[in-house]
């Protein structure tokens, strides 16, 4: 299988007045393709923003200074170097190719726009081009039937409009300048696309099985419970079909049942749409649930990646086994692990762990431990194995 | 062990005021009809989604909200319980009755009852990033319950503030700081710690652990481990997670919209649950083990508003199980097994 994403040496810095902080560090990730790749941590390991770096939306003062993200794109076959796209390009990639459910669905979705407004925008922009031939095909019928009359136009200028109409279509992106929309033709044309765009978002949250979806697609953000919200902002990042959707902790505001029927909707999209899923979360549960592999992050750099079953099964890094033995279960003694969090001002020298670890040895305080194959599919990066 | 809090059919309804006059014209069911007992030194898990009442009956119970209707009883013995309950049973005012609740029922308390009560029964919050006040000092923070029940007044605090602070595992060195420059678990060690400052008999905690990470969720569950057993505390812990439920507590009560559908040791609701309701509770729990993937259970459509519960047993139109019978009438909490109750007409 062949990869989607390659992450090789990424390193992203935040120049704050504290201090610089390291938020990752050498990181090193493929996601493959079709599969569901999970990143855990706890807070400040990193986990979003790995995620906001594959999609080049790292916020200020945070850049990202080394490395590179290397896309495969499946429809155009060849790899691209996310870090060295324009900005324009760039655009074209993010909700499109590469699309992300945020945490907080209340905060990703707009309060003034309906529902169906804000998940039409993503047609608009990305697929306006399809969108446009449909709807030019529809007044081309019309024009051709009734010349002019059965669309309802109104005929001040009328050859002008026609040839104006004419000329515009035959070029590559039609349907871009604004002023076009005072044209009553073209008027009637932008109004058709419109409508194709809501005809596919009533489709799209269908899909992410909305009940009533039309009835919804005229609602405010503010109507709807926090998992329908949330299966709105999901359906927006389907929209296009998008090779890798990243999930940010998209169950963590909500309830264990409406958190259950989410994950059963991520496991569904994951098998109908054929996407690749990079799902963050602090919970070690949900990853198990949904994940086919498993990245364990802390303070900024990777620890171990596994198949699911590898990881909850035989963990082999310490803080992996540590992170486990935290969570509670019933008729297990609960085990902390001791001193607190990794600086990331001036993190540890060496293995970021080492304060913590209960194995740590001299070489772990000087030299940060490469990642490395120990068996079938399992990398770990630690200085014991 | 004796029961230290005893509630007895507690409601609590917050009015929904429209029209022009704002007059009420419903009313939100937070809290409705709640009977539930704590046992001395028992560690009481609350369990239920948001929305269903949890934080609304535990701040009812240590009454900073009055209930509606229904009885508290903190720490009353049970020959008065009964004799409240006799008397209640007759018909007409009854001045024996009047006098014995005023003396024993927390929801008719008021005043300086009210505030000796408040020693006794204390309340750590949620979100540790909003309980304490961002312009006092630590030691000022946990001090303050001090100073307000007048204990330790004849002295300065800052002997029982270091202790206290010690005893939850913050240095002294800390005294002089103030909330921001601490990390989510050390805020809620100082709000546990000044929880503790009247040596309250019942601690009520309302999620303490939601906004931490695993690892220290698992330092502030020790925690709270370790001080029930060295000072003979009685907790009653909300949450929304099973799991930490099933590996703290002693006994687990499930609410589902304003009711409690089923009351049972851990274990029981785990392996054997009888209400439909905390099966799929059970089943939605993602527990980090890939080899219990299998049978999971996903409750169709969302908890309705407490504001117009369906009729009958408010569970029915999400129940696989529902019947004609379960659309109508309301199933009680009955018992059925040692200590093992529960609310349904047709338990697993």
């Amino acid at each position: 299988m062949k990869n989607l994403i390659r992450i090789r040496d990424l390193t992203v810095k935040f120049y704050t007045y504290e201090g610089v902080v390291h938020a990752i560090d050498d990181l090193e990730l493929d996601i493959r393709q079709g599969e569901t790749l999970g990143i855990v941590g706890e807070t400040g390991s990193g986990k979003t923003m790995t995620a906001l770096a594959i999609l080049r939306l790292i916020p200020y003062p945070g850049k990202i200074e080394s490395g590179s993200i290397i896309f495969f794109d499946t429809g155009l076959r060849r790899e691209i170097d996310l870090l060295k796209l324009s900005e324009d390009k760039m655009r074209s990639i993010r909700g499109n190719k590469i699309s992300m459910v945020f945490q907080e669905p209340g905060a990703a979705l707009n309060p003034v726009f309906t529902i169906g407004n804000q998940i039409s925008e993503v047609f608009l922009l990305h697929q306006r081009r399809e969108l446009g031939k449909r709807a030019k095909e529809q007044v081309d019928r019309l024009l051709r039937d009734g010349d002019g009359f059965a669309a309802g136009i109104k005929r001040p200028f009328w050859r002008w409009q026609k040839r104006l109409y004419d000329k515009i279509s035959q070029e590559s992106n039609p349907f871009e300048p604004r002023f076009l929309s005072h044209v009553p033709l073209f008027r009637r044309l932008l109004w058709r696309l419109e409508n194709e765009s809501k005809l596919l978002t009533v489709d799209m949250l269908k899909d992410v099985e909305i009940p009533d979806a039309a009835r919804v697609a005229i609602h405010y953000p503010h109507e709807l419970s926090g998992g329908m919200k949330q299966r709105a902002v999901i359906a927006m990042a389907l929209a296009c079909s998008p090779e890798l959707l990243i999930a940010d902790e998209p169950t963590t505001s909500l309830d264990v049942t409406i958190q259950a029927q989410m994950l059963e909707l991520f496991r569904r999209i994951k098998v109908e749409k054929g996407a690749s899923v990079l799902f963050i979360t602090h919970n070690l549960g949900v990853a198990s649930e949904v994940c086919d592999r498993v990245a364990v992050m802390y303070a900024g750099s990777l620890c171990e990646v596994a198949s699911v079953e590898e990881l909850f099964l035989h963990p082999s890094h310490p803080y992996t086994k540590a992170l486990l033995d935290a969570v509670p279960m019933p008729g297990k003694d609960l085990q902390t692990i001791p001193g607190a969090l990794a600086d990331p001002l001036n993190p540890p020298s060496g293995c970021r762990f080492h304060p913590r670890c209960p194995s740590a040895m001299p070489v772990c305080q000087q030299e940060k431990a490469k990642l490395k194959d120990i068996s079938n599919d399992h990398m770990v990066a630690c200085h014991l194995f | 062990m004796n029961t230290l809090i005893d509630i007895r059919k507690l409601k609590k309804h917050f009015p929904i005021a429209g029209g022009i006059f704002r007059r009420p014209v419903g009313a939100v069911k937070a809290v409705d009809g709640v009977s539930l007992a704590i046992k001395r030194e028992q560690w009481l898990g609350l369990v239920g989604e948001s929305g269903c009442g949890k934080t609304t009956l535990a701040k009812t119970t240590i009454r900073l909200l009055k209930p509606t209707s229904g009885h508290i009883y903190f720490d009353v013995p049970d020959e008065v319980k009964a004799e409240i309950e006799r008397l209640d049973s007759q018909d007409g005012k009854n001045s024996t009755l009047t006098s014995l609740l005023k003396d024993n029922d927390l929801a008719t308390f008021s005043g300086s009852r009210l505030r000796s009560l408040r020693r006794r029964a204390q309340l750590v919050h949620q979100d540790p990033f909003t309980s304490l006040d961002p312009r006092m000092r630590i030691k000022q923070i946990v001090a303050e319950p001090l100073r307000i029940h007048g204990i330790l007044s004849d002295q300065s605090p800052e002997m029982a503030v270091r202790e206290l602070l010690g005893r939850v595992g913050l240095s002294a060195a800390q005294l002089e700081r103030y909330p921001h420059q601490f990390s989510g678990g050390q805020r809620q060690r100082i709000a546990i710690a000044r929880a503790l400052a009247t040596k309250p008999e019942f601690i009520a905690f309302d999620e303490p652990t939601s906004a931490l990470d695993v690892s220290v969720q698992a330092q502030i569950l020790n925690l709270l481990k370790e001080l029930k057993s060295e000072f003979g505390l009685t907790y009653l812990y909300i949450t929304h997670e099973l799991l930490i439920a099933e590996s703290v507590c002693d006994y687990i009560a499930v609410m589902y919209l304003g009711k409690v559908v089923e009351m049972a040791r851990p274990e029981e609701i785990f392996h054997k649950p009888l209400h439909p309701y905390s099966q799929s509770l059970v089943a939605s729990t993602p527990v980090p083990d890939p080899k219990r993937r299998v049978g999971r259970i996903v409750l169709p459509g969302e908890v309705p508003s407490p504001a117009n519960p369906p009729p009958g047993c408010t569970f029915n139109p999400r129940c696989s199980r529902a019947s004609k019978e379960c659309r109508e009438l309301e199933p009680s909490l009955e018992l059925v097994d040692n200590d093992h109750y529960v609310a349904c007409f047709h338990p697993l």
